[in-house]
């Protein structure tokens, strides 16, 4: 039953655009429809995947009919479960979102084809999950990779939006590329295109490394980990923001799903592979929030966050996977629901950041940090929706990035504890992550400190207004999703132990012997307690007091301006200063000088050091080397066929035998 | 029944070369209506006994090939108010005479492939590869941008008759394949001829060259 709902579901998503696709250009009808359908087939595939992760079932079924004589191979059992729930919950909140973000009539030209990918994202990404076989797992990446190419150059009559897309295209392809490679080594291995557990005679230990080794790089080009993170920030950034927020919540998800398939495949996964995993994650984690600090681009820096987060994923499934290779169940249960659960969480709040991000362009129109500000008076629940997600990202309790970071925390400290020394060097990532969490803290506090505190700094964030309903809800939903696992930890065991349940040959202890639940939930609840009598002390004193309009940022000047306030780049240039080795800031700038100083400037930015570093420079390289060939790329039709009948009548001659007709004719 | 089917193959093997050497337009589209007409008919030679699929896929290439599309092309051509195509990029004798010597060395190539028995005796394979180099040759070699749509048919119509050979083992795949791909080759031509008649008010096909980078 389950199977058949989210079936279901991921189809009538992939079909909810098409009515609005067809429909006439200006009617706001084909969106509706489109919103109403995914929300309805979202929920229902939500409740199928949910009772499948808890239940612990595993349903296998053939669908027959979407290709000729090729039936796709499908399954559903708790670990696609459990990333199918998220999945569809970005199928609810996006579109809801979307009838106030992006309407129709505000964007005639680009919200029809908006609404059709954005339903294909969604089936693509769930049929990806619920895939059994490599042929059907690599049709349904092709559809997630190419709809969510035309999502993320919807504004391709911009220069930026068009980069993005490219950079994201070209990233995509080469991690499909290595995912064939992949997918034909199971098969050879296996014989079938099947996704089963190797037994250990079909493959050696070295192909076994090769195959995760491709995995670990084709996933984790999707996931966004560094240094395979170039094509992140420019993607999160330039697409519409309820297609960013799906980007980074799910599609980055699917690169750690893929990656947990396939560590589940092989029989004997080796430390290497798990201390690769989790040396990776570390970095990912430490520079991504490191890249966040320098950013002054709303979006950008959010994008920067996720790779962040992912390498927190990486850790705990690095931790898992060593844990699993040396018979450590401890390591492995806290490892693995970790990783698991803050892949729920940072999508639920990653989610909700992307959306009041984009609440804030829909009310200025620009995402420059430093032209906003003072936004709190003006958009009060987007700025509530922003701190709450805020809180959580940074892992601060009692929100839900803490209950997951905190379950990494643990599971690294039962490494420090470790009876094998060489091995407790794994306990080493634990600074590692809360370093993380501080300059988390750090980033987060100068956002919102410069987009919503203070004074506008500019006068279209001076003029915004409070983002609509269909805006709100979604981050409220979104919200309270937040708050209630951070409150309640507890509500979310079932779902992990039904996955852990399902690692090959795990029989270690229940999540809830190892994690403190109890002193989880009574410090939330302190925390809201404390945090509860403060606002309504604050609230009554402030009841009492009489108001007085005065300027937010004075410093003693005579006649304060919005551009004295602390700036994005101001408030985090030391922290730059300190990792100015890693992120290589441009700094451009003409101080003031003299008695009587004329116009001074400056300016500064931080690119991203694999993109624009390293990649950039080798690519046009190598294409003023390759100039010589554009000879043969002229625009005329004709002699590009040409190209095509030399090619086709190459392949024919090839099928005759000329060295025997040779040979014959020298014999005579 | 062989040498009905073969009967057929060289009148559409004769169309071949008139359409490669003719130079009206309006001639070019007629042959590829009649071409159709024939190869419509091949479905029903194909099969022995009466079974409808046969019919169907005769009808549809008929009705397709013989009368939709080449009332689609007459009606851009009035619309497009050309009727020569005046400088072709090689010389109309040139192709003619490059097209009888693809179709001689067709007959040639076919008779070194392995094929299965009842089909070596018939002319299919030589004809179905002439016909798809005739659709090469005339992409290649003209300019109107209707010119090109018909060589696109014709090389379909290569594929349509490869096809037959198919017919008994995995009918339906195939020929649903094959009309598919008209569909949208059609289509995607026929926007093209819209777009270039409206942006650049001509028909002519080298004037694409400026949507290069």
């Amino acid at each position: 039953m389950s199977l058949e709902l989210t079936l279901g579901a991921c189809g009538a998503c992939a079909l909810s655009g098409v009515f609005g696709f067809l429909s006439a250009r200006r009617s706001p009808l084909g969106q509706t429809a489109a919103a109403a359908v995914m929300v309805i087939a979202s929920a229902a595939g939500m409740v199928g995947a949910l009772a499948a992760v808890i239940d612990g079932t595993t349903t296998t079924a053939a669908v027959r009919g979407v290709l000729p004589d090729w039936p796709f191979q499908v399954r559903l059992d708790p670990l696609s479960g459990f990333f199918l729930a998220p999945i569809f919950l970005l199928g609810i909140v996006g579109p809801v979102y979307g009838l106030g973000y992006w309407r129709q009539a505000d964007h005639v030209r680009t919200g029809r084809r908006l609404g059709l990918c954005y339903g294909l994202l969604v089936a693509g990404l769930a049929l990806v999950a619920l895939s059994a076989d490599g042929a059907t797992f690599l049709f349904a990446w092709e559809i997630m990779a190419l709809s969510a190419f035309f999502l993320v150059a919807t504004e391709d009559h911009e220069r930026e939006a068009r980069y993005a897309g490219w950079v994201y295209l070209i990233a995509a392809h080469v991690g499909t590329l290595l995912l064939f490679a992949l997918f034909a080594i199971l098969r050879a291995a296996t014989g079938s295109f099947e996704l089963r557990r190797l037994a250990p005679e079909e493959a050696g230990l070295g192909l076994q490394t090769v195959i995760f080794l491709l995995a670990f790089a084709g996933f984790g080009l999707k996931a966004g980990m560094m240094p395979l993170h170039f094509w992140l920030p420019g993607a999160h950034a330039s697409a519409p923001s309820h297609v960013s927020a799906i980007l980074s919540a799910i599609v980055l998800k699917i690169g750690i799903y893929g990656l947990i398939r396939t560590s589940m495949l092989l029989p004997d996964l080796s430390i290497a592979c798990g201390l690769l995993v989790l040396v990776s994650g570390v970095a990912s984690a430490v520079f991504g929030v490191a890249f966040a600090l320098g950013q002054h681009d709303l979006k950008r820096l959010l994008a920067y966050h996720s790779i962040e987060n992912i390498g927190i994923i990486l850790m705990g499934l690095g931790l898992a996977i060593v844990g699993a290779a040396t018979r450590r169940s401890e390591w492995l249960v806290l490892g693995l629901s970790g990783c698991l659960l803050h892949v729920w969480n940072h999508c639920l709040f990653k989610a909700l950041l992307f959306l009041a991000a984009g609440s804030v362009v829909h009310a200025t129109h620009t995402r420059e940090i430093d032209e906003l500000g003072g936004l709190a008076k003006r958009m009060p629940l987007t700025a509530a929706m922003f701190a709450i997600g805020a809180a959580a990202i940074c892992g601060l309790p009692p929100l839900n990035g803490f209950a997951s970071e905190f379950l990494v925390y643990l599971g690294l400290f039962h490494a420090a504890t470790d009876d094998s020394a060489a091995f407790s060097g794994v306990a080493l990532a634990a600074p590692a992550l809360a370093l993380v969490g501080t300059l988390a803290v750090a980033c987060f506090v100068k956002e919102f400190g410069a987009v919503f505190l203070g004074a506008p700094r500019a006068a279209h964030a001076a003029a915004a207004i409070e983002a609509p309903w269909s805006m709100i809800a979604p981050m409220a939903l979104l919200a309270a999703l937040c708050a209630a696992i951070g409150l309640c930890p507890l509500i979310v065991f079932p779902c992990l132990d039904g996955v852990l349940a399902t690692w090959p040959g795990f029989s270690g202890p229940r999540l809830a012997e190892l994690a403190p639940y109890p002193s989880m939930i009574a410090l939330g609840a302190a925390l809201v307690l404390a945090a509860g009598v403060g606002v309504l002390y604050v609230h009554r004193r402030s009841a009492r007091a009489r108001r007085a309009a005065v300027v937010t940022w004075d410093c003693g000047y005579l006649l304060p301006r919005a551009t004295m306030q602390y700036t994005s780049s101001s408030f985090a240039a030391q922290l730059v200063g300190l990792y100015r080795w890693i992120l290589r800031p441009r700094i451009q700038r003409a101080p003031p000088a003299g008695v009587f100083p004329g116009r001074s400037q400056f300016a500064s930015h931080v690119p991203d050091v694999v993109l624009d570093g390293v990649l950039s420079p080798i690519w046009y390289r190598f294409k003023s080397r390759l100039a010589v060939l554009r000879v043969l790329q002229h625009g005329r039709v004709q002699r590009y066929i040409v190209y095509i009948l030399v090619a086709l009548c190459g392949l024919l001659l090839s099928l005759v035998p000329v060295m025997d007709l040779a040979r014959k004719l020298v014999g005579k | 029944m062989i040498s009905s089917i073969n009967a057929l193959l060289v009148v559409v093997l004769l169309l071949n070369l008139y359409l490669l050497g003719t130079s009206r337009i309006r001639a070019l589209i007629h042959g590829a209506a009649i071409q159709g007409i024939l190869l419509g008919c091949m479905p029903l030679l194909f099969y022995e006994r009466f079974a409808p699929l046969p019919i169907v896929i005769a009808l549809a290439t008929l009705v397709l090939k013989g009368s939709v599309i080449p009332g689609m092309l007459l009606k851009a051509l009035r619309d497009a108010q050309i009727k020569r195509e005046v400088e072709p990029l090689i010389g109309l004798v040139p192709t003619m005479l490059l097209g009888a010597l693809g179709t001689g060395a067709s007959i040639a190539f076919a008779t070194r492939l392995s094929l299965a028995p009842e089909h070596a005796e018939t002319l299919v394979v030589p004809a179905a590869f002439s016909t798809v180099l005739t659709g090469f040759l005339l992409l290649t070699s003209r300019i109107k941008a209707i010119s090109q749509v018909i060589g696109y048919l014709i090389l379909e119509n290569g594929i349509f008759i490869f096809g037959m050979l198919l017919l008994e083992a995995m009918p339906f795949v195939v020929e649903l394949g094959v009309l598919l791909d008209l569909f949208v080759g059609i289509f995607v031509v026929s926007i093209i001829i819209h777009h270039i008649s409206r942006e650049f008010a001509s028909l002519d096909t080298r004037r694409l060259t400026s949507l290069k980078e």
